[in-house]
């Protein structure tokens, strides 16, 4: 078969990428640049108002403290679990529980949260504190505790490989050359997770970043995140331009993506030369 | 030293499950609860009987027959999509290797409610030539599983050495499509299905997508019931975490260790040098 | 145990500045294995010694032990006369290279030098200093800035020797460092260990499971079954003069061939073999007879035949299948390969060296 035959062989894949993924990102490069089928750069100064800006900073506080303080907690869940047995009932329970909140949390986890802490919730009951309160569907409050239920189980299982590539020879050969366990989480272990974790926060960030489900299942009145914002544009009567705007949201956001996720995959090339070998 | 570090894992371990115990309890404990706070077991009773659920609920009934097909067609589309194609580029086209990869990879800064803004136009057409049915959200969804079951796949493929086999085989008589099917494919079994079921956690999963194209799935329906009967909605999503979590723990026993916690573990340990 | 004072003397008056060691009675078992049953072993200041076994037959443990990795159930460890039985590992003054992978990886060949010096708190200069030293002696110089991930196997075991010499331990622990490398960086790297082990004069503890690797570097062998030592004594001693069938079996290879005892000799293949002490010495006997001590003749008339031979080199070897039963391993001249092929009848006897029977158990 010569070249051009084998070449046929990848069309349905191009074809089918070309349809449901390069078109669609076109049209929110494009989009975010035309307005009324004009070239514009309206909708992009739209981004400015304030509106979009605080929202855009909203975004950007919650998946910052979700992102440390799940990376945290997930970190020293990790290295729990990585001191169990190896094959363990205990470390196939927590990861397949981790894998389920971190997989499948969305609107449960909106429910399981309204479930605990609304006014008819089991805690709120239970403690007999009055009335549950609105700070349950402000995102600095409410939402950024039930960000967590999905940002924990999230770096406990990207980061566990990790704590579990620790050689036990290192934490030897650091206590015959004369070294402290305190120093060889200092000197050793220490530098050697550090891309890993970094790696771990900056997925957790994006993670955050982008849900949508259990904000808009929790929140009901306005948009105070960015990816409220842009859903927001499809379902309000829409305003002239409104799309246009929409658009450049989205590609704001990519862009933010596009440039956590690349310093991400740079971090973690690094992490698995020194782990994986 | 030992003995330190096993009472650290319980101390943080119990704290972790009372963290993360507490809402699942709360779940149960509202969903077993009547108007006047006695424990009753009504709601579990009518989600138990499919026949209720169709008369009372039929959102629900048509969110989880929608997300069914959902799973079945997004794994049916991403399977025959992937796995000839890589195979193929490894064999006759490597040089292409680098940007199939690169393009698969690419849904990751893609969020889903980018997509959404992205694919709206693209699916306009889609309901002009197949109409509105949920189902055909599959596109969609194949792009989101597209990074996670190129992953598998691709651990799969490098651990047969897709190359040899299939030279073997061609010295031995074999057609392309016989190297394929009876040479390719059993080798793959088992990132085939840890690439499916992949697919299948993400379908059910999904939300972002089909509430703002406004179709019914398993989600949307508990998201819409939710507003008017909050326990049968919480009802279901427990039933669905539990399931879920069930079927992870018992594939945890059989894949060997931690083989499908999650798509994104999956992402994280195939992350291979490319030379 | 067979002491062997002559290989213990020279050794000891060899050291340039080695400590002697001393495990007495070492126990330690892990439930119900006995990892170590009752282990006694005095290294003398500057002797290499390498401890041989199988798998699972307490070699790493006692070295583990002596390391402090491993905490012993009982007995007493003594280095340079000083107890150390209950002294953590970092504070016990040793060298320890690993099997594999023991390099910090976020740090380069040099730094991984420097690492154990650093927590000595020397200067940067003496530092560096040491370390260029350090890894010239194993032949690194070049690589000095390169990461563990960037270098070949031998390279990575080559700087972690360095970095536990580099402190200049009073003890050199060695955990089949060989083990993880092809065959032939495997000897070019134990000769050199040697080599670099007599010039800085290091009490060294080498544990391998391959008989060859020891008999080649050290000064004494021990041979461990059980969590027991079987017999501990300089390698040509070990090999001529095995205590027992165990002994003769792991180290070298070995002939079983049936015979029968009758005091200080026995008569295999119809010639007569002297016996060593502690064999059987009446009845039917199994005799562990080595192949160089087998000569073989072509005769047309003659009771066995040639199953196979093979060209290795120095010397070659010819497998024959016995007429009372077995096969006999029978080395010879490289030279006489040609002269049998498969199918020639040939008679086999044995040279005369002494060999150990034991009593014929089946």
């Amino acid at each position: 078969m010569r070249p051009s035959g084998a070449l046929l062989g990848v069309v349905p894949f191009f074809a089918y990428v070309t349809v449901f993924l390069l078109i669609p990102a076109l049209v929110v490069v494009i989009g975010a640049f035309v307005s009324g089928g004009r070239p514009t750069l309206g909708n992009i100064r739209a981004l400015g108002e304030p509106a979009v800006t605080s929202a855009l900073w909203h975004s950007v506080v919650l998946s910052v403290v979700t992102a440390v303080v799940g990376a945290v907690l997930g970190a020293i869940l990790a290295y729990a679990v990585s001191t169990a047995r190896p094959n363990g009932v205990l470390k196939r329970f927590v990861t397949s529980l981790c894998g389920v909140l971190a997989q499948f949390g969305g609107v449960i986890l909106a429910f399981a949260f309204l479930a605990t802490f609304s006014a008819q919730g089991f805690l709120t009951r239970l403690l007999g504190v009055g009335g549950g309160g609105l700070w349950l569907y402000e995102w600095d409050k409410g939402l950024m505790l039930v960000y967590l239920y999905f940002q924990v189980p999230l770096m406990l299982i990207v980061f566990l490989p990790a704590v579990e590539g620790l050689r036990p020879q290192w934490r030897e050969a650091t206590e015959t050359l004369g070294g402290s366990t305190a120093l060889y989480w200092r000197k050793v272990a220490g530098p050697i997770l550090l891309p890993s974790f970094i790696g771990a926060l900056l997925l957790l960030f994006t993670n955050a970043f982008s849900a949508y489900a259990t904000a808009a299942a929790l929140v009901s009145q306005g948009a105070p995140l960015l990816p409220l914002q842009i859903g927001g544009t499809f379902t309000s009567e829409v305003v002239l331009g409104q799309e246009g705007v929409g658009k450049a949201m989205a590609l704001a956001m990519v862009v933010v993506v596009a440039i956590v996720m690349t310093a991400y995959a740079v971090l973690d090339r690094r992490a698995s030369k020194w782990l994986v070998r | 030293m030992r003995r330190r570090q096993d009472l650290f894992r319980w101390v943080v371990v119990t704290l972790t499950l009372v963290f993360f115990g507490l809402p699942l309890f709360s779940m149960l404990e509202f969903t077993t609860r009547d108007s006047a706070g006695h424990r009753t077991a009504a709601t579990w009773s009518a989600l138990a009987d499919f026949g209720v659920i169709s008369t009372r609920y039929p959102d629900l009934r048509a969110g989880f027959l929608a997300s069914v097909g959902l799973a079945v067609l997004t794994v049916v589309v991403m399977l025959v999509l992937l796995v000839p194609t890589m195979t193929w580029v490894r064999l006759r086209l490597p040089g292409l290797g680098r940007t199939v990869e690169f393009i698969c990879l690419l849904p990751l800064t893609v969020p889903a409610i980018v997509l959404v803004v992205g694919l709206t136009p693209v699916y306009a057409w889609v309901t002009y030539f197949l109409g509105g049915n949920a189902i055909w959200l599959s596109f969609a969804y194949v792009v989101l599983v597209l990074p996670y079951a190129y992953r598998s796949l691709d651990a799969g493929l490098r651990a047969i050495d897709v190359r040899t086999l299939s030279e073997a085989a061609r010295s031995l008589g074999a057609s392309w499509t016989t190297v394929m099917l009876k040479v390719i494919l059993p080798n793959l079994r088992t990132a085939v299905l840890s690439a499916s079921f992949l697919a299948v956690a993400l379908t059910l999963g999904e939300f972002t997508i089909a509430s703002l194209f406004s179709r019914t799935n398993l989600q949307v329906a508990m998201y819409l019931i939710g507003k008017s009967d909050a326990q049968i909605s919480i009802a279901v999503g427990l039933a669905s975490l539990v399931f879920a979590f069930v079927i992870l723990f018992a594939m945890s026993f059989v894949g060997g260790a931690r083989s499908a916690t999650s798509p994104l573990a999956r992402l994280r340990r195939n992350r291979k040098e490319l030379t | 145990m067979t002491a062997a004072p002559t290989a213990y003397d020279k050794a000891a008056t060899d050291a340039t500045r080695g400590v002697a060691v001393e495990l007495t009675g070492l126990h330690r078992s892990y439930g119900p294995v006995q990892a170590l049953d009752d282990l006694n072993l005095r290294l003398a200041p500057g002797e290499l010694v390498a401890l041989l076994g199988p798998s699972g037959c307490g070699k790493t443990t006692a070295l583990r032990c002596l390391a402090g990795l491993e905490d012993p159930d009982s007995g007493r460890i003594e280095v340079g006369g000083l107890d150390l039985t209950r002294v953590p590992t970092n504070k016990r003054d040793l060298g320890m290279v690993f099997q594999a992978y023991s390099l910090f990886p976020h740090m380069t060949a040099r730094q991984n030098v420097e690492f154990g010096l650093q927590l000595r708190r020397q200067s940067s200069q003496q530092r560096r200093a040491r370390a260029a030293e350090m890894l010239d002696l194993v032949g690194l110089s070049t690589q000095a800035d390169r990461f563990a991930h960037q270098m070949s196997g031998g390279q990575q075991q080559r700087v972690a020797l360095a970095r536990a010499l580099a402190i200049e331990p009073q003890v050199l622990l060695l955990d089949e460092p060989l083990s993880a490398l092809d065959a032939k960086v495997r000897v070019q790297l134990r000769d050199e260990i040697r080599r670099i082990q007599l010039e800085v004069g290091t009490t060294t503890l080498f544990v391998t499971h391959d008989q060859e690797e020891a008999l080649a570097v050290a000064d004494r062998v021990g041979v461990m079954r059980s969590g027991r030592l079987e017999q501990i004594a300089a390698p040509e001693e070990l090999y001529s003069r095995p205590v027992n069938d165990f002994v003769a079996d792991f180290v070298g290879v070995t002939n079983r061939l049936p015979g029968d005892a009758d005091a200080k000799s026995a008569t295999v293949l119809g010639g007569s073999v002297p016996l060593l002490v502690g064999s059987a010495t009446s009845g039917p006997v199994t005799v562990l007879v080595r192949p160089e001590h087998l000569v073989v003749h072509a005769d047309p008339n003659g009771p066995d035949a040639v199953t196979s031979v093979s060209f290795l080199g120095a010397h070659g070897r010819v497998i024959v299948g016995l007429a009372a039963g077995g096969q006999a391993i029978v080395q010879v001249p490289s030279s006489a390969v040609s002269n049998y092929p498969p199918g020639t009848r040939v008679t086999v006897r044995p040279t005369g060296e002494a060999a150990l029977a034991v009593s014929a158990r089946t």
